[in-house]
């Protein structure tokens, strides 16, 4: 079986030693600890998983991990610059976005994939782009709002 | 105030999971209250007589190792950090920042001061469990009387250190500073070098709603970096040294038992180790695809018994239960006959609902690790101290021996209140001599957890053609007694609930059986009101003087414009209004019947949720923005139950384990969702997580009709859309 030995994850060059049919998920997960990134469903069904492949979302649990060798992977551990948050990541924090906040790494990656194929995202755009992403919580309203503020469309979120 | 478990054993049998006989049946054969806190100073609050006494009682959960007789203590350390420490869990509901809220309101130190540990059986005060909405009205009370009475405490050590009076002395922003500021100390300063345990006394005062300065207003989840980071390790993300992976390999059906198996092609992969035991049978490996491998290469013969389907359901429970815990209702009101001898129509309906599952985003997942005879297990439960009375009872070992962890976890919903696979991962661990780590699928999650109880609805009732309700007779089969209770001005009633044996493992669910109760009554309201030619919402009014639902249902139709406008073709109005657990409610939705978005459903409309206002009051509010959020997460998550949700079975097989095959609530699903809360600062503050689920499903229902003329009595109303050539 054909073996992965290195990945480049969120700007770095990581060893690993994964056969190659092996889910994506699980080797962030499992072997290089990057455990932001979360299992939710198993079938690309609900998103929790979203990483970004080359800048393009995309679900990990279904995505083997062969196939993302030589490119540049980011999960929601590579967005912050210099330790800071992004507009996005301040953005969900100020509009509450969350709840048990297990689908928020997901939300983030995938908003974060919208955002830079469409800077200023109409309320429709970010349904559509974003409806592959479940929150059991059900906190989709702020989610959209969070959106729409990082993408400085809204001002910020009135309670 | 009512205690947690007389609420459990009273008010909601319908917890059937806190009741259930352990799972597994295994072949195997108290410390010191105040644990090393290390120096500063403790504040306990004693709970108060009665519920100790009902605390030493057995039932499952029951903690005896720790002292049960306490219920939250506060310990202010060498830094002047503020340790408050509970047995509530943080499951999304947001009570770690509500809780945080409090402290800090009360001690009069910042928010970023006060830390809240949660969960940990071995760290905190004995908890029945997060759940009935309890932890904002008996929890935040008992934190706030540790902060109370540590301020003052400690207000007269600092004074004594400042040699001053001590009504000279107040705490300002974590300082203690006297009238003209010549004088200041920190916590710091005060804790350092102490170790002192004080006592509070269960009468002292605590700040009125009115006077509060850090609750009552809007605080965003309090470590909501560690969440839009993915820093944050919940059950699923944790690793320990040396830590294996776990798989269980589950029966084909439900209630099967194990008949043989063949292990040996799974014990030949390397580093592999098979488990039997009973009728269990798992693996673990150093990695999760070689557990899964393994799993699926042992070959099992279960026995099943036949099992009913979907088509039996509602037939099966009618029949009454074996065991009839908590059947009954309250003493009948006058008589039913006369009631509808009075009346000038008489209206009779069956309503039903289905089983729904949880389907938590974090399936059940947990980390177990034996040291010796000590058991340390962190899992996602709503119930740390149940599970760890779980354990305890399947290992046959003392409670004390066992240590149960909950990080912040991935939503529960009612669904985690058991510690199935915390059991399982244990066992896993006890027999590989390592941690292993055990993660539900998502298909496991939704096939052995417990669901929401299905349900059979009965009313019958008689009105007026003034619009006077003259009697009212509600039957709940099965599905719970929450939410049955009336609001109604109604002089001739009989409502009770009559449990049945069900088909699926069931049991709570966020707002319990209020969900079916409020669809049933709620959707029969509005067919008396059109039986009468009354508006709905008049209807409604003219049938209750309980001020606090009345506040509820004329907020909702302001903010709705319930009666300013007619819908536009196609769209519907409907109203529905309700209380649970000391909250009341009133739901508005707008629907709008649609072409079919979908392929196979092209014969049925889609019937989309355009607008809803709820209107929520729930006494003082403690943080307007988290009630919101659960307001209008409330709303989403019961989007799926009112419309689509419906658990599939057939043979002790569940047919649509997955989410593509389970549609749950996504953006596109979304509404307009305006919501008012009515702040009643007069009033001690319910709980929120639940009673905001409760009005949808029935307004819905009601808009339907309000736009077709079709009355659906079924939830979901439309799982394959609306087929609008349909009489009702």
């Amino acid at each position: 079986m054909a073996k992965v030995t290195s990945l480049n994850v969120n700007g770095k060059k990581l060893t690993v030693d994964v056969d190659s049919t092996v889910s994506l998920l699980s080797v962030l997960r499992n072997d290089l600890v990057l455990t932001g990134s979360k299992y939710g469903c198993g079938e690309g069904q609900c998103g929790a998983c979203t990483v970004l492949l080359d800048g393009v979302a995309l679900r990990s649990c279904i995505t083997q991990v062969g196939r993302a060798t030589g490119k540049q992977i980011t999960t929601i551990e590579g967005l912050e610059k210099d330790g800071k948050l992004t507009p996005l990541q301040e953005a969900f924090i100020k509009a509450d976005a969350m709840q048990c906040a297990y689908c928020t790494s997901g939300m983030i990656v995938s908003a974060s994939a919208l955002l830079s194929k469409t800077p200023k995202p109409s309320r429709e755009q970010v349904i559509e782009g974003m409806n592959g992403n479940v929150c059991r919580c059900g906190t989709y309203q702020r989610i959209i709002e969070a959106i729409q503020v990082a993408s400085g469309q809204a001002k910020e979120v009135a309670g | 105030m009512i205690d947690d478990r007389e609420l459990i054993e009273a008010i909601e049998p319908e917890r059937y999971e806190l009741f259930e006989a352990p799972q597994y049946n295994f072949a195997f054969d108290r410390r010191d209250f105040i644990k090393a806190f290390g120096l500063g100073i403790v504040f306990i609050v004693p709970v108060t007589r009665a519920i100790a006494q009902q605390r030493g009682e057995s039932g499952r959960g029951g903690s005896q190792s720790l002292p049960n007789d306490i219920g939250a203590w506060i310990h202010i350390d060498e830094n002047g950090d503020v340790n408050a420490f509970t047995g509530k869990v943080e499951v999304g509901q947001n009570t770690r920042t509500t809780l945080t809220q409090s402290v800090a309101d009360e001690l009069h130190v910042p928010i970023g001061l006060v830390h809240l540990v949660m969960g940990d059986t071995d760290l905190v005060p004995f908890d029945v469990g997060t759940f009935g909405s309890r932890s904002t009205p008996t929890m935040a009370p008992q934190l706030r009387k540790a902060a109370a009475a540590a301020r003052e405490m400690l207000i007269a050590i600092a004074a004594e250190q400042l040699q001053v009076a001590p009504n000279d002395l107040r705490i300002v922003d974590a300082r203690f500073v006297n009238h003209d500021k010549s004088k200041t100390l920190t916590l710091a300063e005060v804790a350092k070098g102490r170790k002192l345990v004080k006592v509070i006394p269960d009468d002292i005062a605590i700040t009125q709603p009115k006077d509060w300065t850090v609750a009552g207003t809007s605080v965003t989840k309090v470590d909501a970096s560690k969440f839009v980071t993915g820093k944050h390790e919940y059950t699923t993300d944790l690793k320990r040294q040396g830590m294996l992976y776990g798989k269980v390999v589950r029966p084909a059906t439900f209630n099967a038992k194990l008949v043989s198996s063949v292990t040996k092609d799974a014990e030949a992969i390397p580093s592999v180790k098979v488990i039997v035991d009973g009728d269990f049978i798992g693996v673990v490996a150093p990695d999760q695809q070689t557990a899964t491998k393994a799993a699926n290469a042992i070959a099992t013969d279960w026995k099943s018994p036949g099992q009913p389907s979907n088509s039996q359901l509602f037939d099966l429970l009618r029949k009454p239960a074996a065991n009839t815990r908590g059947g009954g209702g309250t003493r009948p009101q006058g008589s039913i006959a006369e009631g509808l001898a009075a009346a000038d129509k008489k209206l009779e309906q069956t309503y039903t609902v289905a089983y729904i599952a949880h389907a938590p985003l974090e399936p059940r997942a947990a980390v177990a690790e034996w040291n010796g005879d000590k058991l340390t297990v962190w899992t996602g439960t709503q119930r740390p101290f149940g599970v760890r009375g779980e354990l305890a009872e399947a290992f046959h070992i003392s409670e004390d021996k066992v240590r149960v962890i909950v990080p912040d976890t991935g939503s529960g919903y009612g669904g985690k209140h058991t510690g199935e696979c915390a059991v399982e991962a244990a066992r896993l661990a006890k027999a590989a001599g390592k941690p292993v780590k055990l993660v539900w699928t998502r298909e496991e999650e939704f096939t052995w957890a417990y669901f929401r109880p299905a349900g059979v609805i009965d009313v019958r009732s008689g009105v007026k053609n003034d619009g006077t309700i003259t009697a009212w007779e509600f039957h709940n089969y099965n599905s719970g007694p929450a939410g049955i209770q009336i609001k109604y001005d109604i002089p001739n009633t009989d409502i009770r609930f009559h449990p049945s044996d069900s088909p699926l493992r069931q049991g709570s669910y966020r707002g319990l059986a209020a969900t079916a109760n409020h669809f049933a009554r709620e959707s029969f309201i509005d067919e008396l009101a059109h039986a009468v030619n009354i508006d709905p919402l008049e209807f409604r009014l003219k049938n209750t003087k309980d001020e606090r639902l009345r506040a509820v249902l004329n907020a909702a139709a302001n903010k709705f414009g319930w009666g300013k406008s007619k819908p536009a073709a196609n769209h519907g109005f409907g109203i529905a209004c309700g209380f649970e657990k000391g909250s009341y409610i009133t739901t508005c939705a707008e629907i709008a019947i649609e072409p079919a978005t979908n392929k196979e459903d092209d014969t049925n409309k889609r019937v989309r949720i355009v607008r809803v206002a709820e209107a929520f009051e729930c006494g003082a509010v403690v943080n307007p923005l988290q009630l919101k959020n659960q307001i209008e997460g409330a709303i989403t998550m019961a989007m799926g139950g009112a419309l689509f949700e419906s658990i599939q079975f057939d043979n002790g097989k569940i047919l649509n384990p997955k989410f593509s095959a389970y549609r749950v609530p996504r953006f596109s699903d979304l509404p307009q969702i305006e919501v008012v809360l009515v702040d009643r600062k007069d009033l001690a503050s319910a709980g929120a997580g639940e009673t905001p689920i409760v009005g949808l499903a029935p307004a819905v229902a009601n808009s339907i009709f309000n736009a077709t003329g079709q009355r659906l009595r079924s939830l979901p109303l439309v799982p394959r859309g609306l087929n609008t050539n349909a009489k009702s």
